[in-house]
């Protein structure tokens, strides 16, 4: 597009007056987009702003972008890292579940998405069709049943009474294959001449194939577990399973010296995602768009 | 390569794919099958510990007498459309915007806009809670004292909640859809824009008759995600206000009172007969959806 532009400018001849349009164009859009940005800066600001006010502070006054110097205090950050609270037990917490949920749930989806691309076989066609109706359904109407479920199997309070349901992501399957449409079969009829057998092939032919995917769906599936809520709150009954919204969210009562520790802990849980989010942008915006183009 | 008795079986390129996509059919059946079967089932009951009876479609009958339950399909229904409002026209218009050669530095502007979907329903609800907090040192009642006006109980009117609910979702979601519409955008091929160039096309035309109609798969699918994000809202009342459901139900969604009922009360028979009406609404408003913008029709003459 910005070839022709700059052709039909040569050809037409006035080609200062078209560079001044697109100057005052540039100016316009990026002041638009400018505002936009600190617009959605400003709940971040406010955040990192509150983190420095005493909790009583904010139970008076709510959270705002008011700057009020003599009363800024870094105590909040010291009880967070010093204090007795079990805050930090959240976060451990937190941290095991995105990472065993995580490594399973890919190497799972991965399994069976290697199965519905690569093999021709009879039950394929429907299988794929039940992957699309399991994200038909939201996961909100299926709660009260599961939650039944998981309390007859004995798997309140358990790691894997919350992991368990949602290993079998539709979404990563789908996103797999999508990408597995690229890889040519002929590397699996080498695999086979060469003597691997099915699932040599499958992990040490195509799976080093595979490895952009791997990143992205592991980037999104991390985000998602760690900022996980509803699911873990009905699994997790026993304070010191909480993982870190939940933790969060009990503290929301002005007891104590709760608040102090709500906001510079709300500010500390965000950061890892950040982290890995300004470490792998790429990953994160491009598995998370993979299903919107064909829809 | 032969090998005898079950390896032999399991390594056979026949069973093999059978082997690779069984834990989908165990999942499958174990946690989506089996608990939509039991949503069903439950929701013809009447269920208390140890004692458990079959009431036929009572819990529905019950149901639609029931005057909270309607306030909850409106509360989600205002919600769902005054999304789709909103997230589909402006992120469409910033993606077109962002992606024209006017801007400067679209990375550091994407990553911006789409950095609020990295926090946990639980962070901004906490932040926007305490920012619309009543009092007079809120970010909210901060904002309305600049143009002069007395510090508001946001949370407890109806139409300030849902501002505030609108708020958390827009700064959410902005970015987000902003960036499916830019994907969708660069997979429109140039030579269309070439052609339309030669032909003196005007700007709002190529976006009008080029751009907006070959964004249609895009537009469909973000609108579907948002027929379902917006009917399944829940946990972003249930975070801002103080308990679910707000004073007079203000917010109460339709998941919230399926929460109230099948956990906070333990009436899991009544609870799943709201979840059946979810999801026949879901599908209805899906289905009509996808009609409409002749999806279903494309996908069959295509297949």
């Amino acid at each position: 597009m910005k070839m022709t532009t700059l052709n039909s400018e040569k050809t037409v001849g006035n080609y200062g007056s078209i560079k001044r349009q697109n100057i005052v164009g540039t100016f316009f859009a990026m002041i638009f987009f400018s505002a936009l940005c600190i617009l959605t800066a400003l709940p971040f600001i406010t955040l990192f702003i509150g983190a420095f006010r005493p909790g009583q502070d904010l139970v008076r006054n709510g959270l705002s972008i008011s700057l009020d110097w003599e009363r800024m205090t870094l105590d909040n950050y010291k009880f967070l890292f010093t204090g007795r609270h079990s805050y930090f037990l959240w976060y451990k917490n937190s941290f095991i579940l995105t990472v065993i949920h995580v490594s399973l749930s890919l190497l799972i989806c991965y399994i069976v998405s290697y199965g519905l691309s690569m093999y021709a076989f009879r039950l394929r066609n429907i299988l794929f069709f039940l992957v699309i109706a399991t994200m038909m359904v939201p996961f909100e109407i299926l709660m009260l049943p599961m939650y039944v479920e998981i309390m007859t199997l004995g798997l309140v309070d358990t790691l894997a009474g919350v992991i368990l349901p949602g290993l079998c992501s539709a979404a990563s399957i789908f996103f797999f294959r999508q990408y597995m449409t690229s890889i040519p079969k002929s590397l699996i009829e080498a695999g086979r001449i060469d003597g691997a057998n099915e699932y040599r092939i499958c992990f040490s032919v195509i799976m080093p194939n595979v490895k952009p995917a791997f990143a992205a769906m592991a980037i999104l599936s991390a985000m998602n577990t760690w900022n996980a809520m509803l699911w873990p709150l009905l699994v997790y009954r026993d304070a010191k399973k909480f993982t870190l919204p939940i933790g969060l969210n009990t503290l929301l009562t002005p007891y104590g010296n709760n608040y102090d520790l709500l906001i510079a802990g709300s500010f500390f849980s965000v950061l890892p995602i950040f982290m890995l989010f300004i470490l792998f942008q790429r990953y994160f915006i491009g598995g998370m768009t993979a299903g919107a183009v064909k829809g | 390569m032969k090998k005898n008795g079950v390896t032999g079986f399991l390594y056979s390129w026949k069973v093999a794919p059978y082997v690779f996509v069984l834990p989908f059919i165990l999942s499958f059946s174990i946690f989506w099958l089996y608990p939509l079967v039991s949503a069903f089932r439950m929701s013809m009951q009447n269920i208390l510990p140890g004692n458990v009876t079959f009431i036929g479609l009572e819990n529905f009958s019950r149901l639609f007498r029931d005057r909270t339950f309607y306030t909850a399909i409106g509360n989600s229904f205002l919600y769902m459309a005054l999304t789709i409002v909103l997230l589909i026209p402006f992120p469409l218009f910033f993606a077109v915007l962002l992606d024209s050669h006017y801007v400067k530095a679209k990375g550091p502007i994407k990553a911006m806009l789409y950095l609020p979907a990295l926090t946990s329903v639980v962070v901004s609800g906490i932040i926007f809670r305490l920012g619309f907090s009543e009092m007079a040192g809120s970010a909210a009642n901060h904002v309305i004292a600049f143009f002069g006006h007395a510090p508001i109980r946001w949370l407890s009117m109806k139409g300030t909640t849902f501002f505030a609910l609108l708020l958390i979702c827009c700064w959410r979601w902005t970015g987000v859809n902003m960036l499916y519409f830019i994907s969708g955008l660069n997979s429109i091929s140039p030579e269309l824009y070439e052609a339309a160039e030669i032909d003196g096309v005007s700007k709002a035309q190529k976006l009008f008759y080029i751009t907006i109609p070959m964004l249609k798969p895009t537009i469909t699918y973000v609108v579907t995600i948002s027929i379902y994000g917006g009917l399944a809202m829940f946990l972003e009342s249930y975070m801002l206000m103080n308990n679910n459901g707000g004073p007079r139900n203000i917010a109460l969604t339709i998941v919230g009172y399926l929460y109230r009922r099948g956990i906070e009360r333990n009436q899991l028979g009544y609870g799943n007969a709201v979840g059946i009406v979810l999801l026949l609404i879901a599908l209805t408003i899906n289905t009509i959806q996808l009609a409409t913008s002749g999806t279903l029709k494309q996908n069959r003459s295509s297949t």
